[in-house]
């Protein structure tokens, strides 16, 4: 706990001194970039989005959905090809990665072979010209921080995945910058060292108090750690917004099967009111589902359901949205398990049932929800 | 916090503990099983493996350039050409000029050479360690064959040579067939009359000028190809793959024609009213016709040329090894373009730089052909010597001294750059 503490509060105040004009609110604005490639390739299209001072903001997408040209815009490696992003309240358009004073964690981390771990850490200080004792308390603190304080000997070529992610961390976080970017910096660990690193990365997050903006394509990665977190698909962002915000509430089809699991069922609007709708599948069951966004009757809607909130209800029962179908098979997941369900009309669903219960292939089922958790998509959005 | 932080490391450390334990068991079992399937042979199947092509390189390389080397120290046509001579210097005669015994003997041996017609070859053969030898040689070849038997005195008499000491100590260095003579030569060394280590007068010096020189226009030769390979690899490394290697075909494409019709082609450039006057005249560059043929300025530009390749090439190699995102972090933390570039990049590319750079020069050490056509009288490097006593004074012992020495040299380079460099920091690919 000492080694945090003193690591934030050595001096050097830079940044305190620079944030004093800036937005108290906000470290990063996006003002409408736009990023362009090849005159009409558009990596990222008319993005407004702030970086909350002090929060572990999360860029999720696909690959190609443009997380990384924005990650990328910000540190500087890349121009925007339209717009401007603000940093600490001015505009960093035309300032080098050199003089934006951000701390970078790569992909492959990286670290420099030929420098030891220790001299990896000290090269932000060394290029900074800060006097040579100075330099040698601060990596010392920096890799107590990551608990590396024995290996600042050794070559990064030497040390295991996950200690080599913790040296570039190090080197990232030694100069105190107020704001670090990670590049889907646990990508090549294993699973469980990976789950072991979310966790240490966002304790280091909330006592270090440091902004961090973090870009992955796995999204339980995204829900475990982040304050925020920003959906992109194709260039655009889709949603941003607290975690349980957007597994409960996703604004599109997209969101919604990209975070968590999701069933879609797809169908026709017949009715529908400000908050409930009702939807006719390819035979004739219906079904009451909550809208979102623009929507006229006849439209081609998606509907979105999670495994955990479809019910097994009686045959006899009376619930008003009601769905026949047959087991189609099983996954036994342990702790619980999940059927695989053919409705009368073809489509297809992933039930979540307890682990206990047994199902043979082929018995007929009855299905339920409540249409608050039901939600219809325009299957084909206005723009 | 920071408990629940180290419990996790803890937990790490003994899945990585773990992970190797099982790598461990499993190595070993594969080991035990490998050493079933393959029955402690290996040695002897990997020398099998090779055994074909150790036996071409130690016929038809190994074994010549040991006899030629070997010319270099052992030569017995002194021993050969007198051998009662020989036998007798041997035995007894401790000062030059030696006793009469020993004059009876050499009459006697030249009597005989002069019968079997080989006193010719001994002539040119004592020549070429003791220049004017051979007329001397031959006089007294002749006056022999006349009938006279002249005693020890009245041979010094008629020809002062047998009296002199330098002709002894040239004579008892020969007899017995092994030699410093080639190899002191080579470095412009002999033994004086009184057992101290010479250097040769002033105008008879010629090895170690020309060794000086052949080393200076390989290190000028290097530094040129480094000055114009480094920033072209550079460029093309950092180009998408596919224009990488069609500009990596255009710096080759020299490569596919031989050697000598490059020297050619630059013999043809460079004239006096060659194409590259002509251009320098045209451009306003020069006013007058710049003597690029038969100097060292021309023969340094085409060595360049053909070495281009062989300096860029390892460059490339290191160079694209190298991730663009470490130029990146290099800037994220902090560093301006140049500090980036110092710190960061060139000592990552520096085994390549190292391994061009050694190349080019252990090439341009042995370099024949272009010196030959393009290079002036004073621009001849040290293989050009060996081609000249090998084909021209036919004088093989000096040819083999003068390999040798090059030999020696390039390897004692190679061993102090691999001392202080270390041989893995050399990529060659």
């Amino acid at each position: 706990m000492t080694s945090f503490a003193s690591l934030a509060a050595s001096p050097q105040g830079q940044n305190l001194s620079r944030a004093a004009s800036a937005s108290p609110v906000n470290l990063v604005e996006f003002i409408e970039v736009e990023k362009i490639y090849a005159g009409h390739v558009v990596a990222v299209r008319r993005l407004d989005l702030e970086v909350r001072r002090g929060e572990f903001l999360t860029f999720l997408g696909p690959s190609g959905s443009g997380k990384t040209t924005t990650l990328n815009m910000l540190a500087g490696f890349e121009r925007p090809t339209r717009g401007t992003i603000m940093l600490e309240g001015r505009s960093v358009d035309r300032l080098p990665p050199y003089e934006r004073n951000i701390g970078m964690v790569f992909q492959n981390y990286a670290l420099f072979p030929h420098m030891t771990v220790a001299e990896n850490v000290a090269f932000p200080l060394s290029v900074r010209k800060i006097a040579k004792p100075d330099i040698a308390s601060r990596v010392r603190r920096a890799l107590e921080m990551v608990r590396l304080d024995m290996f600042g000997d050794r070559r990064p070529a030497q040390l295991s995945g996950g200690q080599q992610q913790r040296v570039a961390l190090a080197r990232a976080l030694v100069y105190q910058p107020s704001l670090i970017l990670m590049d889907e910096p646990l990508g090549a660990l294993d699973k469980k060292l990976r789950e072991h690193m979310q966790i240490e990365l966002k304790q280091l997050h909330d006592q270090l108090g440091v902004t961090v903006v973090y870009v992955t394509h796995d999204q339980s990665e995204a829900l475990t750690m982040s304050d925020r977190v920003a959906v992109f698909e194709s260039g655009a962002l889709a949603q941003i917004g607290k975690p349980d915000a957007l597994y409960k509430e996703p604004a599109d089809a997209f969101v919604a099967n990209f975070i968590g699991e999701n069933n879609t069922l797809e169908g026709t609007v017949e009715q529908l009111s400000k908050s409930t709708c009702v939807v006719r599948l390819g035979d004739s069951s219906h079904v009451k589902a909550t809208p979102v966004g623009a929507m006229r009757l006849g439209d081609e809607a998606k509907l979105t359901i999670r495994p955990e909130q479809i019910r097994l209800i009686d045959a006899a029962s009376d619930e008003s949205t009601r769905l026949e179908g047959k087991v189609e098979g099983r996954i036994y997941l342990g702790d619980h398990q999940r059927l695989l369900v053919r409705l009368g009309n073809g489509q297809e669903l992933m039930v979540k049932v307890p682990a206990d219960e047994s199902f043979h292939a082929g018995a007929p089922l009855m299905l339920s929800w409540s249409p608050a958790d039901c939600r219809a998509f325009p299957a084909n959005p206005r723009s | 916090m920071n408990e629940h932080g180290s419990q996790l490391v803890t937990r790490e450390s003994r899945l990585l503990r773990g992970a190797e334990t099982r790598a461990g068991v499993n190595d070993g079992g594969w080991r035990a099983m490998s050493s079933r399937l393959v029955p402690r042979h290996e040695g002897t199947r990997a020398l099998a493996l090779a055994a074909p092509l150790l036996v071409l390189l130690i016929v038809s390389f190994g074994i010549p350039i040991i006899a030629l080397l070997s010319r270099a120290v052992y030569d017995p046509s002194i021993s050969r050409a007198l051998p009662r001579t020989a036998e007798t210097l041997r035995q007894a005669a401790t000062e030059d000029p030696p006793g009469d015994e020993v004059f009876a003997a050499l009459e006697a041996d030249l009597k005989e050479d002069q019968a079997r017609g080989t006193v010719f070859e001994f002539a040119k053969s004592l020549n070429s360690r003791l220049s004017g030898a051979r007329s001397q040689v031959l006089k007294t070849a002749r006056l022999l064959a006349s009938g006279t038997s002249p005693s020890r005195s009245e041979l010094i008499d008629a020809i002062p040579f047998w009296g002199e000491k330098q002709t002894w100590s040239t004579i008892r260095g020969g007899v017995h067939g092994f030699t410093s003579f080639y190899l002191l030569s080579a470095l412009d060394l002999r033994w004086g009359v009184n057992g101290s280590l010479d250097f040769v007068p002033a105008g008879e010096a010629v090895f170690l000028r020309v060794f000086a020189r052949t080393f200076m226009v390989a290190a000028l030769v290097t530094l040129a190809t480094l000055a114009l390979g480094f920033p072209l690899a550079y460029l093309i490394s950092n180009l998408p793959l596919a224009r990488a290697n069609l500009v990596l075909v255009l710096v080759l494409l020299p490569f596919w024609t031989s050697i000598l019709v490059r020297t050619a082609a630059w013999t043809v450039l460079l004239q006096k009213f060659g194409l590259l006057n002509d251009a320098l005249i045209a451009l306003g560059i020069t006013s007058e016709r710049l003597e690029l043929m038969y100097s060292r300025l021309g023969l340094i530009i085409a060595m360049t040329h053909i070495q281009l390749p062989f300096t860029l090439l390892p460059i490339y190699s290191v160079m694209r090894s190298i991730s663009p995102s470490q130029l990146r972090a290099a800037h994220s933390l902090g560093a301006r373009p140049l500090t980036a570039f110092r710190r960061v990049y060139l000592p990552q590319a520096l085994p390549g730089v190292m391994a061009g750079c050694l190349l080019t020069f252990i090439l341009c050490l042995g370099y024949y052909i272009t010196p030959a056509l393009i290079g002036g009288a004073s621009d001849q490097l040290i293989s050009n010597f060996i081609a000249n006593y090998v084909n021209v004074d036919l004088n093989w012992e000096m040819a083999a001294a003068l390999s040798f020495m090059l030999l020696a040299f390039t390897l004692l380079l190679y061993a102090a750059f691999a001392r202080f460099l270390g041989l893995d920091r050399f990529k060659l690919v």
